[in-house]
């Protein structure tokens, strides 16, 4: 039997949608059984939603003050706790599991497998390298633990319905005080969640200005779309960090993915590969992006965006 | 503050297109232009930022690789760098065993912070720099789009999912850093002169104690699946029609 343990992501109230996400994955090992871990200073909402995942057997919550904040010097030994029983610890692959998990699996002793797109077997998976110009298929010692992040983009969220049990942990595990939140500033809106969201409008250098980004909003509000931006619009300072996408960036997976403006550089496609859809408008004809596109238009981005805006309206 | 770390690593030029091996067996690297990561480019020019405002601080770049690795430990000493050592091994190192070896570089040198890219862009692991502080047992900033030295604290803001996040640790710790930290200096010819002056040391994993694990195989390498070229549309008019056919909007 493989037990895998998967660290749920949240913000206290909501679970992230990655979590289901990496669900799917464990339930991909063979022969597997499946536990979610919560760690916060009152998980019961999270909890709750995580027992609710088709597939879930139990969630482990760890409520503690210090978890209030998910920094991952915090959560590690406590992760390293609770994996005692486990063959398998599993995070997302979004900021929160890439900045924990590696720190787990360092104080577990063993390698951690990143990006984890495919399982071949229960110690054997494919990853992409090179900003996903190869994958690699690797197999890691089956008598140690496993730890992985599972890239998000390649999986879809595991069904609701479920009716695993929750379970109430209190370790005693001594935790650093080295390391403390000072606070945070997101560009909050209501627009859907990039990383999640069924639709993605974005946009390049080629938008000039962050004030020339403004036409992508309405558009994407108008769809019911997340707005993105390639690395040299983000550079340029016309959009926010949290809105790359790219190798180093997010890497999404949206049905319909619309590029304006944007040239189509490797480390950009590597981000969209999996979108269902890729739609790109771009004055030059030449540019890489037309090459994975499943519907080009060779355009200026100014006369399309108003116009799209209006025909879809 | 008087001593800073750099942990660098030789990778395949981001301009290369990389290819695979028809064998499966890696990607091909012969003749192929290597340079420092370009996170690690940007992980020292941090480093010589704060020497250069608070003064008086040896910056060591370190790096573990084969021989040639000296090229771009002599880049990192022509940008900057007071010294370099250079961990020699001719042997693929995986993330868990390069933590362990900077480790021991650590011990040896203790560093008020070690800085390092947040990835390398062969591997794309973004391990490295948390394992380092999980065996330290220090703090880690991962991400880091701006780091701010007050006294034995540093307020490190990093690039997050949602946005920006700032966190406060105590010296020494692990900084990775991310895209928009910095842009690293260009080099100058002079510099590469005097770089040759420089010290640059060779060691090996076993005078330090590190033993070489391999933990994951490789069973094969392949090229990732190719998407269909698609269709172009003549106007807009036809964009929307093609993408009502298929239900998207």
């Amino acid at each position: 039997m493989n037990k895998v343990l998967i660290v749920g992501e949240h913000d206290g109230k909501t679970l992230n949608p990655a979590t289901a996400k990496c669900v799917t994955c464990a339930a991909s090992i063979p022969d597997s059984e499946i536990s979610i871990a919560v760690l916060g200073a009152d998980t019961a909402a999270v909890a709750a939603q995580a027992a609710a995942i088709s597939g879930v057997k139990t969630v482990l919550r760890v409520d503690r003050a210090e978890n209030q904040h998910p920094l991952a010097a915090i959560f590690a030994p406590q992760i390293v706790a609770l994996a005692a029983d486990y063959t398998h610890v599993f995070g997302p692959s979004t900021s929160f599991g890439k900045d924990l998990m590696p720190r787990v699996a360092a104080l577990l002793g063993v390698a951690q497998v990143s990006d984890l797109m495919a399982v071949v077997g229960a110690f054997q998976f494919r990853r992409p390298i090179y900003a996903g110009n190869a994958i690699v298929t690797v197999e890691a010692d089956a008598s140690k633990k496993l730890v992985a992040t599972v890239r998000v983009a390649s999986y879809e969220a595991a069904a609701s319905g479920g009716t695993g049990s929750v379970e109430s942990k209190s370790l005693t595990v001594t935790l650093p005080s080295h390391t403390r939140y000072v606070g945070a500033k997101s560009g909050s809106t209501d627009r859907p969640d990039l990383q999640t969201a069924a639709k993605v409008v974005s946009g390049g250098r080629a938008l000039a200005s962050a004030e020339n980004f403004k036409i992508l909003y309405s558009l994407a509000d108008k769809m019911g779309a997340a707005v993105g931006a390639s690395r040299a619009a983000v550079d340029a300072g016309y959009a926010p960090n949290e809105m790359q996408v790219g190798q180093t960036g997010k890497i999404i997976s949206p049905e319909i993915y619309i590029a304006f403006g944007i040239s189509g550089a490797i480390q950009h496609l590597t981000g969209i590969k999996d979108a269902r859809t890729i739609v790109a408008i771009n004055k030059d004809a030449e540019a890489p992006i037309f090459e994975v596109a499943d519907v080009g238009l060779v355009a200026d981005l100014f006369q399309v965006v108003p116009e799209l805006e209006k025909l879809i309206g | 503050m008087q001593k800073l770390m750099v942990c660098i690593k030789r990778v395949v030029d981001y301009n290369v297109r990389v290819r695979v091996k028809p064998d499966g067996s890696g990607v091909m690297l012969d003749g192929v232009k290597m340079s420092v990561n370009p996170f690690d480019e940007i992980a020292l020019e941090e480093a010589l930022r704060i020497k250069e405002r608070l003064g008086n601080i040896e910056v060591i770049a370190v790096s573990i690789g084969v021989a040639d690795t000296q090229q771009q430990l002599r880049t990192a000493l022509a940008m900057g760098a007071d010294r370099a050592i250079l961990v020699q091994t001719d042997v693929a190192v995986e993330p868990l065993t390069a933590a362990q070896t900077f480790l021991a570089l650590a011990k040896k040198e203790n560093p008020d912070l070690i800085f390092l890219g947040k990835q390398a862009i062969d591997d794309d692991a973004n391990q490295t720099g948390q394992m380092l502080a999980a065996l330290w047992d220090r703090p880690q900033a991962t991400y880091a789009s701006k780091v701010e030295i007050n006294g034995e604290k540093v307020a490190v803001t990093r690039e997050v999912d949602a946005g920006l996040e700032t966190i406060e640790v105590d010296l020494p710790a692990v900084i990775s850093v991310d895209l928009r930290l910095n842009e690293p200096r260009y080099v100058k010819l002079p510099d590469i002169m005097k770089a040759k002056k420089k010290p640059l040391d060779v060691t090996s994993m076993d005078a330090l104690g590190v033993s070489v694990t391999q933990f994951l195989k490789t069973v094969k390498v392949e090229p990732p699946a190719q998407r269909q070229k698609g269709v172009i549309v003549k106007d807009v008019a036809e964009l929307v029609d093609v993408l009502k056919k298929k239900g998207l909007i």
